[in-house]
């Protein structure tokens, strides 16, 4: 899946055949192989127990690794405590230390590298300036809010000037205004500082919005590790389709392959033309992924039948403003989604047979789910 | 804000909105006070009062007053300088022969024997030997033959200092103070200065259990808060255990433990660790020990509960910031335990001030801590005078001490910034 990158930067982090269990039974990750650029935005995606956060955690070093190894730099790191890492780290609950102020706070990292105080303090006054809170300096972290106080972690965790900083969840406990706007911060240090960024969550929309590359994990095993528009418009597996972003999914079974494409009979006689992605052969089950923005609508029948050209019944529309949405009943999936202009919506009645129709290269044949 | 906004732009109406609140939060306090009316009741009958009676029996005066009463009022205008006229020896003759009729000079006695040692010898010999009232203008000489005494100056400024109805003597007593015969205010005789030894000690005893329980709990009270739940309930009942047991029961396994041929002395010798009984017991090892172990606990749980809210989070940000444990532990475990380690050296310490069982069992006689004698003059001797006085002392520190941690608290809130 990587073998489409052409000039690899240099793996700052290389994660190597890294296993870790915390009962001696179950496998929280199973044999992790993951490379990390210097100077990349990479971002840990999963649904909660994928093994995303004790990635992290190995990564920072408050966990080890129960088999393989970590290079930090071409240095193995599995044994090196976590103060001696050099690594940033933002909590998802900020972590500040409530009895220093905002200033102290920001000066810890330095203060116990022996920093001298002079260059110190200037050091913390740039920070404070690069999170534009250099009125705030005495504040205790209590006294702040929530945007505020991720703002000062961040600003902790960068002002070493560490190899790698790693932010765990750390937007989880914002509102959705701030969130958004903390997003975009972030994204805008990354690039003015040239760091390199291991972010950790499970919320696909920061994921694409932030990353360079993202790694999608479940039951402990990266599924996919790509850009964000790769992982949009090529899914390697069903599990990646439906995580990232909106998806429709029918069920069938493969009748021939050829080359790129397979034919699929639906469970209702119905046929399609798919990229056969992940598939097994002819006669294996395979689960359709289709975006809902691909699919059109035809409302009489009348137009030329496309590729692909299947009867539907609306169940329901719903009108969001800025688009709206189609509820059909396609082939016994009764949530079907299409998404359709915002004036589009009233010309569709309940109950109404109409039928959709969506390019082969659109409609994606992967595993069975 | 509000406030200033309704004073602003809408005066008039103040006014009634304030009183409405105030109506309607009424409802609400009343119920709130009648929730704690009982509690509040108990208190005042069991704490309150008790505690105002005890302040006020370590000034009160009145003994010499009732049975004396003619002499308190001649030597209201005495000046002290000599010795008081005529008019005075003849009320005390009369006074004299009225307590003795009624009974009540052993009254007078005891409280002018507290003052003068041998006073009690010098107004029951008196009363004795005045077979009935002077001739006018002989009860000076009459007296005077009794007694020698009557002719000293000092018996009399003991009298006008007893004659009340308040007095600072017990609370001078308290302080190894007394006032001289010209009032002013000086050290007790030495072999009467015994109170400031016993309250350094006491205090120095308190201190010493306090550290004692500081040293031993942070690190139990540390273990029950990263314990994972159930092993920390398991090692919170150990903790909880000592107060299953009356306090003179593990007073008593303490004697059994650590008396000469106890189990600890008779292990150390099969072990060949020591040829002779270490004496254990009887002394200020066995005291500390002792009320350390009852007093434990009492450190533990604040410093349990203040540890208990500090989020890992906070040392594993501290570890990813570059802080080797130990700089961690220092920098940003330690302050936030503050108000614990606080709480929890007050709680003991105070508790400690007042305790009594224990020194008494297991202490020595220079081991005996200020209640000790606060009882015995309550039980013993029945100078209640003393007793209270004592006891006040003992409250005023304690308070002044409750006062100090308060500000430090205080501080500590401020420094720690936590909001609501």
């Amino acid at each position: 899946m990587e073998a489409g990158m052409v000039t690899p930067a240099p793996a700052l982090v290389r994660f190597s055949g890294i296993q870790k269990t915390y009962d001696g039974e179950h496998l929280v990750v199973k044999n992790l192989d993951l490379d990390i650029r210097k100077g990349e935005f990479i971002t840990l995606l999963g649904p909660s127990g994928s093994g995303k956060t004790t990635t992290l955690m190995m990564l920072a070093g408050f966990e080890v690794p129960t088999h393989g190894e970590i290079y930090l730099a071409d240095r193995p790191i599995k044994n090196m405590p976590p103060h001696k890492r050099d690594i940033g780290m933002v909590f998802q609950n900020y972590a500040l230390f409530p009895h220093l102020t905002i200033a102290e706070n920001i000066a810890f990292p330095l203060s116990v590298r022996k920093i001298n105080k002079a260059e110190a303090q200037e050091r913390v006054r740039a920070a404070l300036r690069m999170i534009k809170m250099d009125t705030l300096a005495h504040r205790r972290p209590g006294q702040l809010s929530g945007g505020q106080q991720q703002r000062v972690a961040l600003a902790r965790a960068l002002v070493f000037n560490p190899q790698l900083v790693l932010m765990d969840e750390p937007l989880g406990a914002l509102d959705k205004r701030l969130r958004e706007q903390m997003q975009l911060e972030i994204k805008q240090l990354h690039e003015t500082m040239g760091i390199t960024v291991v972010y950790v969550t499970h919320d696909q929309s920061e994921a694409l919005t932030m990353s360079d590359r993202i790694a999608v994990f479940n039951d402990g095993i990266v599924q996919q590790i790509d850009t964000p528009d790769a992982l949009y418009e090529h899914p390697v597996n069903s599990f990646v389709a439906h995580f990232i972003g909106e998806n429709n999914v029918l069920t069938g079974t493969v009748e021939t392959v050829e080359k790129e494409y397979c034919r699929v009979v639906l469970p209702d006689g119905g046929a399609v033309t798919a990229r056969a992605v992940n598939v097994s052969g002819a006669g294996a089950s395979t689960s359709l992924s289709v975006r809902p923005e691909r699919i059109s609508i035809i409302l009489d029948g009348t137009s030329s039948d496309g590729p692909n050209r299947l009867p539907a019944r609306v169940q329901n529309t719903i009108y969001l403003g800025d688009h709206a949405l189609a509820v059909l009943d396609v082939a016994g999936n009764g949530e079907f989604i299409v998404k359709l202009q915002p004036d589009a919506h009233g010309s569709l009645r309940h109950g109404e047979s109409v039928f959709i129709t969506f390019q082969p290269e659109d409609c994606l044949a992967l595993d069975p789910v | 804000m509000t406030a200033a906004f309704l004073t602003g732009a809408d005066a008039q109406i103040e006014v009634p909105l304030k009183r409405r609140l105030r109506r309607a939060e009424r409802a609400r306090q009343l119920k709130a006070l009648a929730l704690v009316l009982p509690l509040l009741l108990f208190l005042l009958f069991t704490f309150a009062g008790p505690i105002a009676g005890m302040l006020w029996r370590s000034v009160d005066d009145r003994e010499v007053r009732q049975v004396l009463p003619q002499t308190v009022v001649a030597l209201a205008d005495w000046d002290g300088k000599d010795l008081p006229d005529e008019k005075a020896y003849a009320a005390l003759a009369s006074d004299i022969l009225a307590a003795r009729a009624s009974g009540t000079m052993a009254i007078a006695a005891k409280r002018l024997n507290y003052a003068l040692n041998g006073f009690r010898t010098i107004l029951t010999s008196t009363a004795r030997n005045l077979k009935a009232a002077p001739e006018p203008g002989t009860a000076k000489e009459t007296l005077g033959k009794i007694n020698p005494a009557w002719r000293e100056r000092t018996t009399w400024t003991t009298i006008k200092d007893a004659s009340g109805p308040v007095t600072g003597f017990y609370l001078l007593a308290a302080l190894d103070l007394t006032r001289n015969a010209d009032g002013a205010i000086v050290a007790a005789a030495p072999d009467q200065a015994i109170y400031r030894n016993v309250f350094t000690r006491t205090f120095i005893i308190s201190l010493s259990v306090t550290v004692l329980c500081l040293i031993l709990g942070f690190p139990v009270a540390y273990l029950l808060a990263t314990l994972p739940p159930g092993r920390s309930n398991l090692l919170m009942i150990f903790v909880l255990l000592p107060f299953w047991t009356s306090l003179l029961v593990r007073t008593c396994a303490w004697i059994v433990l650590l008396q000469s041929r106890g189990v600890v002395n008779d292990s150390l010798h099969w072990l060949g660790i020591i040829d002779e009984p270490l004496r254990l017991i009887y002394n200020r090892f066995g005291v500390c020990v002792a009320m350390t172990h009852v007093l434990l606990p009492f450190m533990i749980l604040p410093l349990y509960s203040s540890m208990k809210a500090i989020s890992p989070a906070y040392m594993r940000a501290a570890a990813s910031l570059g802080a080797p444990p130990l700089a961690a532990f220092l920098r940003i475990y330690l302050p936030q335990t503050l108000p614990g380690i606080g709480a929890g050296s007050l709680l003991v310490f105070i508790l400690a001030l007042g305790y009594y069982i224990t020194p008494a069992l297991v202490g020595g006689a220079a081991d005996q801590m200020i209640s000790y004698f606060i009882a015995l003059y309550t039980t013993e001797t029945a100078n209640w005078g003393l007793a209270s006085a004592l006891g006040a002392v003992l409250l005023l520190l304690t308070l002044l001490l409750a006062l100090v941690y308060g500000k430090l608290v205080q501080g500590q809130q401020v420094t720690g910034g936590m909001k609501n």
